[in-house]
């Protein structure tokens, strides 16, 4: 491994990290904006880890050590799966030890762990969010590696850094199949970061929560963690959309720095218009009732087959 | 109701509200109560007070509304240990008013379900806050309460216990579910979480006074209080308010209406996840407060409603502002019903949810906003309007869907109406004085009072002391009979349906409390 590609991992991984809250104060804002309501301040997840991380945790008096580890092992699964989706560059040396299929199993172990954490003090609320979590997750996992697979065989590869190489370095030709498998991710996505329709981030009403409902009993660093592991897995999913269905501008391999850099501007409004039309998507629907679920994520499933069979059968 | 075929004599109650009181026997009383349930009346309320310094016991009173009026049944107990006969196995929603009449009174039915309802411990179980020789003033230390609850049994049902802190900032309440997957079996409520003893208090002040406490009994419905204790107050002073006075009641009562309507309908699309909803319905409930503000000198309208007629006028400017501003709350509101009609996501929400149909809502009792959702038409505007509802021509709302969407259905129409009534009351209006000059009755009496609130019918029964005391006043909320229903609307429906369902009802914790 170079020098060069080791910072342009590590310059990647700083971004996101850095990156995420702030992409989710700004969905939070054009969700104030669309609904005429005056916006939050862009910075406030910021404010709101930093004022969680210097207060005293509270921890519940039966909670074993798997209640404490959850948040670590949440934030570092989070970590690791940005370290290997591109975001600037497909110079990602890290990505070669884990390709997309690993990528959802790190999703799935934070969820497994997050899930296993709610239960494990007991109270009413936690079960009932991890019962639901567990029933999102299982319906989404498989839709999620079915367009992965889409991707993956239009360029003959499941690691990430090759398919962005692929598909955005070569002529432009028109894939039928990803429009498909675009559909998919979507839904996918906003199932997976408890977004409308599926879940409401902004809830307060206890017996309807998802993701809500298993960290109720977090304070402090934990959930700090665990807010800002929230805030990374939405700018995950961002960059995995962007890297599969609009993956110009990123700059391939790690020698080019003056690219790199240069990639930064259309990352930023790519997100930009990416967080906007997930507010967007927001305001305009309702919570479906949760057995909607289902429906909701089997379509999906059916979609991203569907960009696979055309695949198959097109060829491209 | 006609009590001479049982054999009872009434005595018509002063006030221009159709009302008489019986006095019965123990036997009577289940025989006026199978009449009035045979004629499609149902229970108004049900209290009971302290009168052992007049030598009387205890007295007990039931009071059925029909279509004729209101009726008092009174049936006098000699002591604590008489129990009266259970009237909740002909209006199931005794159970609770009964089990609250032991906790503050000390005399109980004859019933299998004993439990406390509103006694939660703060004071000590073998003593009755309202009965004449308890010290309000003493502090006692919290007990311990137990409470049964009704367990369901068998494989994979569990129990959620909901509150009564709750996530959000809304009035404490206790639920308990038991369910199996996300179906709710049963849900079992737990309320008296914000008995505040407003009944104890009511018998410290005088009749004036009052009038300032009936307005806080429940704050959304202000308006409705005071305007039913002015109702009771003004009949035992046998004073009229002037007719100007009338409509600016009911102008303020009809704003009221507005208000909670607008705040629940846009609460109501926030929790089906339609956060647009509630921005939107915010917005005009605040302009509407703030013109009452602007207007009478409080954005509730506390305390503008006085016995003898409203505290100040409204000047005409005022009033030329708020027809503007009904006509345009009614074509604002009609482009947002058209949003949240055509929204397919918020109608598979609504629609199916929560239901309660019109045959389980007779039996149980269900009044007000909700029964006119379930096909029970009864509204106090139309059935015994008082002026100025008598020239007014009310077009009462009617559902026969009984779910949520049926209960958003009514708010909207009811809201329309309202704004249609504002704007026709502002019109209508006639000059003049806008009280009659009023001093508390000095003799002892005994009336009723009872308003259509937003929620529903709200009644407040006023028994004077000579020289200008309240002796007792018991106010009843809609609540106090919609709460047990609720825990049928829920069956068979999926826990996270509760809040939406629940927020269609939207019932008062502090009007029920007390």
């Amino acid at each position: 491994m170079t020098a060069s590609a080791f910072l342009s991992q590590l310059l990647q991984l700083g971004v996101a990290l850095l990156l995420a809250p702030l992409l989710a104060g700004w969905v939070s804002q054009c969700r104030a904006w669309l609904q005429n309501k005056s916006a939050p301040s862009l910075l406030l997840p910021y404010r709101t880890i930093h004022k969680l991380f210097i207060k005293d945790a509270v921890v519940a008096h039966n909670a074993s050590p798997i209640f404490r580890v959850a948040p670590y092992i949440v934030f570092g699964a989070m970590c690791c799966a940005a370290a290997i989706v591109p975001s600037l560059s497909t110079g990602l040396p890290f990505a070669q030890a884990a390709d997309t299929i690993a990528l959802v199993g790190l999703f799935a172990l934070a969820r497994v762990f997050i899930a296993l954490a709610a239960m494990d003090i007991g109270t009413a609320f936690g079960s009932l969010g991890a019962r639901r979590e567990m029933f999102v997750g299982f319906l989404a996992e498989p839709a999620l590696l079915m367009v992965l697979f889409t991707a993956s065989l239009i360029s003959g590869s499941t690691s990430l850094p090759t398919i962005v190489d692929s598909l955005a370095h070569r002529d432009l030709a028109i894939y039928p199949s990803l429009a498909f498998a675009g559909v998919a991710f979507t839904m996918v996505s906003l199932a997976e970061n408890a977004r409308i329709p599926v879940d409401n981030p902004a809830t307060h009403l206890e017996l309807t929560m998802i993701h809500e409902a298993m960290i109720l009993e977090y304070s402090a660093r934990h959930l700090a963690l665990i807010e800002w592991a929230s805030a990374l897995k939405l700018f995950n999913y961002s960059c995995i959309g962007i890297a599969i269905f609009v993956p110009f501008g990123i700059a391939a391999g790690s020698d080019d720095w003056a690219a790199i850099l240069g990639a930064a501007p259309a990352l930023a409004a790519k997100l930009a218009i990416g967080g906007f039309v997930l507010a967007l998507i927001e305001t305009l629907s309702a919570k479906m009732r949760i057995f909607r679920a289902p429906e909701f994520l089997g379509t999906a499933f059916l979609l991203a087959v569907l960009a696979m069979l055309v695949h198959l059968l097109l060829g491209t | 109701m006609n009590v001479a075929p049982l054999g009872l004599a009434a005595a018509p109650l002063p006030g221009t509200l159709p009302a008489q009181r019986v006095p019965v026997g123990a036997g009577q009383l289940l025989t006026a109560c199978h009449l009035a349930r045979e004629r499609g009346g149902r229970l108004a309320a049900l209290w009971a007070s302290d009168e052992r310094d007049l030598a009387r016991g205890f007295l007990l009173r039931v009071a059925l509304q029909d279509a004729d009026g209101l009726t008092v049944l009174e049936l006098t107990l000699p002591d604590a240990e008489a129990r009266y006969p259970d009237v909740a196995a002909i209006f199931p929603a005794a159970n609770r008013m009964q089990r609250a009449a032991f906790d503050l009174v000390g005399v109980a039915a004859d019933a299998d379900d004993q439990r406390p309802w509103l006694w939660l411990a703060s004071w000590p179980i073998d003593r009755f806050p309202l009965q004449r020789d308890f010290e309000a003033s003493p502090k006692w230390a919290p007990g311990q309460e137990e409470y049964t609850f009704v367990r369901v049994a068998g494989d994979g049902v569990h129990e959620i216990p909901v509150g009564p802190v709750h996530a959000g900032i809304i009035e404490p309440g206790h639920f308990r579910f038991q369910i199996v997957g996300e179906k709710v079996l049963r849900l079992e409520e737990r309320l008296g979480y914000v008995h505040k003893g407003i009944e104890k208090r009511f018998e410290a002040l005088g009749v004036a006074d009052g009038a300032r406490l009936a307005g806080r009994v429940s704050g959304d419905s202000t308006v409705a209080y005071a305007w039913a204790y002015a109702q009771a107050a003004e009949a035992v002073a046998g004073v009229t308010p002037p007719p100007r006075a009338a409509w600016l009641r009911a102008l303020a009562l009809e704003r009221e209406r507005i208000a909670n309507h607008l705040g629940d309908l846009g609460y109501l699309g926030n929790d089906g996840g339609f956060a647009f909803g509630l921005a939107q319905f915010s917005r005009l409930k605040e302009e509407l407060l703030r013109a009452n503000h602007a207007a009478l000198g409080h954005r509730m309208l506390m305390d503008w409603i006085v016995p003898g007629g409203v505290a100040r006028d409204l000047d005409p400017e005022h009033g030329r502002a708020m027809a503007a501003e009904a006509r345009r709350l009614a074509r604002e509101v009609q482009v947002l019903r058209g949003i949240y009609d055509e929204h397919a996501g918020l109608q598979d929400r609504f629609r199916n949810c929560g239901r309660v149909p019109t045959d389980r809502a007779r039996q149980l009792g269900l009044c007000g906003m909700p029964a006119r959702a379930s096909g029970i038409a009864h509204d106090l505007r139309c059935d015994l309007p008082e002026a100025p509802y008598d020239l007014l021509q009310v077009r009462r709302a009617g559902q026969t869907g009984g779910d949520v969407a049926a209960r958003v259905a009514v708010r909207f129409d009811e809201l329309l109406e309202s704004l249609r009534l504002v704007t026709v009351i502002l019109e209508a209006m006639p000059d003049g004085p806008v009280a009659t000059p009023w001093s508390p009755p000095s003799r002892a009496g005994y009336a009723l009072g009872a308003v259509e609130g937003w929620r529903g019918p709200v009644l407040v029964a006023l028994d004077c002391a000579a020289g200008g005391g309240i002796r007792r006043c018991h106010p009843q909320d809609p609540s106090w009979s919609n709460w047990p229903v609720l825990e049928h609307a829920v069956i068979g429906d999926i826990v996270p349906d509760f809040p939406l369902i629940n927020k269609s009802f939207n019932l008062s914790y502090s009007g029920h409390d007390l």
